[in-house]
């Protein structure tokens, strides 16, 4: 049997920390790198006696992310305690929600593959529950023992489960990659993955094609890239269905990804590690959210980047696949935007092929963010409209692109100034050069004449050179046509 | 429906109790109480009404967003078993 035989089945469990101040239960910072356990109050380091108050600010943010994925936001859920042990936990429970979530269902659409290749899909959530973080345990030698940094427990997190939609490696990274835009784009969690505020789980199985029952999943756990994500259910996706194929069967476990060996492997697994033994927590009353502060929420979000699009591909005339591209970060979104708003609403198209195409080659080779890009929206802006109204070539237009690029300048304008790049339309003048040209050429006009086309094109290069790339092409073209045509 | 000895041993197993076979007995013989009583409970007829998740009719307070805690290490770790370098220290535990 080949791969083509079989369907692979994945769910993601994506852990957003909120980007929040102060914890989800006690008033300690969340601040990152700071020294261990200075930003552990005795909520976090579980001190006898003490007790949560929960943080509105987190509520806040699942509201946030409840309105911008359309699901249903629990006017009434509950917090629980899931029971383990582990030394970075000291409460001994983890304080999170089981039964009633505060976010439940939604949806969100994903672009897959590149070019004429893209598809687009919907995902479904199932839940996004609010929780707290653990702390940290650091295994280096301290006399044969551990290191505990509880500055990170009680930091807020936001779950967020998906139905299993996804049936590739590719469909799971465009969905998380559309999901860490999103809560960023709503400005609840800051997407660091290497510092961990966005790190992904994925339940991965297999079955034969046309199943109907699903295969038994196994869990890879604390994956924290988008390459990682990718290569960890690839090598699963392998792995699962070669087992099968030789007549072994897949038990259900938790694994990790070693990114140096590039494999999956099953974590010792602990018996009763998955015994929770959930229970409301007896010290939170259940949360109450109600319309009106739903609606103020909703009233505060951003236009979010589903509506962007649409607006896109309405007022721009952009393609979906332009438009999806142009929303995939709001970085980028803002960016062009700033692009149109200098060049014009007419322009848009070209201004989308500017920040898709030469702009985002450059940023890519330079290894920069758009966010750091030495070329303004205004600045791009400029030139986008110095093309429309013909002062530039497509040609010269890179040059003072490139220009921009090494601040040679303030604007395109500056630019085309001072280095004398305006395009060349005067008729006359570039009749006197076509003219130069075909005295100084006649083999080429006598080829061209004999049919050889590849003579005509050879003959408009010579021009453009002439000009110093200045010339209209289009101008060229037409104005030595004219003139062979004329000479005949 | 009683216990058995070897779901208390369980349980106990899961919150970390060391427990002998007498009080593995003696613990069974009070759960079983326990849920005999919640089986009393569940015997009276709830349906339509909708589960409370705490026996109070209010809901939680929320506190502002702000950091309003300051470093106590100091204080927290003179009563820990042992620290070092900012860090509390435990038996080695690896995954």
């Amino acid at each position: 049997m080949s791969r083509a035989d079989w369907e692979v089945v994945i769910g993601l469990e994506v852990h957003a920390q909120l980007n929040t101040e102060a914890k989800i239960f006690s008033g300690a910072s969340t601040a990152f790198g700071a020294s261990p356990n200075v930003q552990a109050s005795a909520v976090d380091v579980a001190l006898p006696g003490v007790l949560p108050v929960l943080n509105r600010g987190a509520v806040e943010r699942a509201i946030r992310l409840g309105l911008a994925l359309d699901a249903h936001i629990a006017p009434k859920s509950v917090f629980a305690r899931k029971n383990y042990f582990y030394p970075d936990l000291p409460k001994g429970y983890q304080i999170s929600q089981f039964e009633l979530p505060v976010v439940q269902g939604g949806t969100i659409n994903i672009q897959v593959g590149e070019g004429a290749a893209a598809y687009e899909k919907t995902i479904h959530l199932t839940r996004a529950h609010l929780e707290e973080d653990a702390g940290k345990s650091l295994h280096e030698d301290f006399h044969g023992m551990s290191g505990i940094d509880l500055n990170r427990a009680g930091t807020p997190l936001l779950e967020i489960v998906s139905e299993p939609d996804m049936s590739s490696s590719a469909e799971a990274v465009a969905y998380a990659r559309a999901l860490h835009a999103l809560v960023r784009w709503i400005d609840i969690c800051d997407g660091n993955m290497q510092e961990g505020s966005f790190r992904c789980d994925a339940n991965v199985s297999v079955r034969k094609k046309g199943a109907t029952v699903l295969g038994t999943r196994r869990e890879i756990k604390n994956l924290n890239s988008f390459r990682f994500l990718q290569q960890a259910i690839d090598f699963e996706i392998g792995w699962q269905i070669e087992t099968i194929e030789d007549g072994g069967a897949i038990v259900q476990a938790t694994v990790l990804f070693d990114p140096d060996t590039g494999e999956t492997r099953m974590m010792r697994s602990k018996e009763d590690a998955h015994d929770y033994r959930y229970f409301p927590d007896p010290d939170l009353l259940p949360l109450e959210i109600d319309p009106a502060w739903i609606a103020r929420v909703a009233t505060e979000l951003p236009e979010l980047p589903a509506a962007m699009k649409t607006r896109f591909i309405g007022d721009f005339g952009l393609s979906a696949y332009d438009a999806s591209t142009l929303t995939a970060s709001r970085e980028v979104a803002d960016y062009f935007q700033g692009t149109v708003a200098a060049a014009g609403k007419a322009q848009a198209k070209l201004c989308a092929n500017w920040v898709m195409g030469e702009l985002a080659a450059r940023l890519n080779k330079a290894e920069l963010d758009i966010t750091n890009t030495p070329v303004s929206p205004a600045q791009l802006g400029g030139l986008v409209a110095r093309i429309a109204d013909n002062t530039l070539s497509n040609a010269i237009a890179r040059k003072v692109f490139d220009a921009l690029w090494n601040h040679e300048g303030v604007d395109a304008d500056d630019i085309i100034g001072k280095q004398n790049l305006k395009q060349l339309t005067d008729s006359g003048a570039i009749e006197a050069l076509v003219d130069e040209v075909l005295a100084a050429n006649p083999k080429s006009v006598e080829e061209f004449r004999s049919g050889k086309e590849k003579a005509f094109n050879a003959l408009v290069g010579q021009v453009m050179k002439a000009s110093r790339g200045k010339a209209s092409p289009a101008q060229v073209n037409d104005i030595l046509r004219r003139k062979l045509a004329d000479d005949r | 429906m009683p216990l058995t000895n070897e779901q208390v041993r369980r349980l106990a197993r899961l919150s970390r109790l060391a427990m002998t076979d007498a009080a593995i007995d003696t613990t069974r013989t009070r759960l079983d109480g326990i849920l005999a009583l919640i089986a009393r409970m569940q015997a009276v007829d709830t349906s339509g009404i909708a589960p409370m998740s705490h026996p109070q009719e209010l809901a939680t307070r929320l506190r502002t967003d702000e950091v309003t805690e300051s470093d106590q290490r100091t204080a927290f770790q003179a009563i820990a078993p042992q620290a070092e370098a900012g860090l509390y220290l435990v038996p080695k535990v690896i995954e």
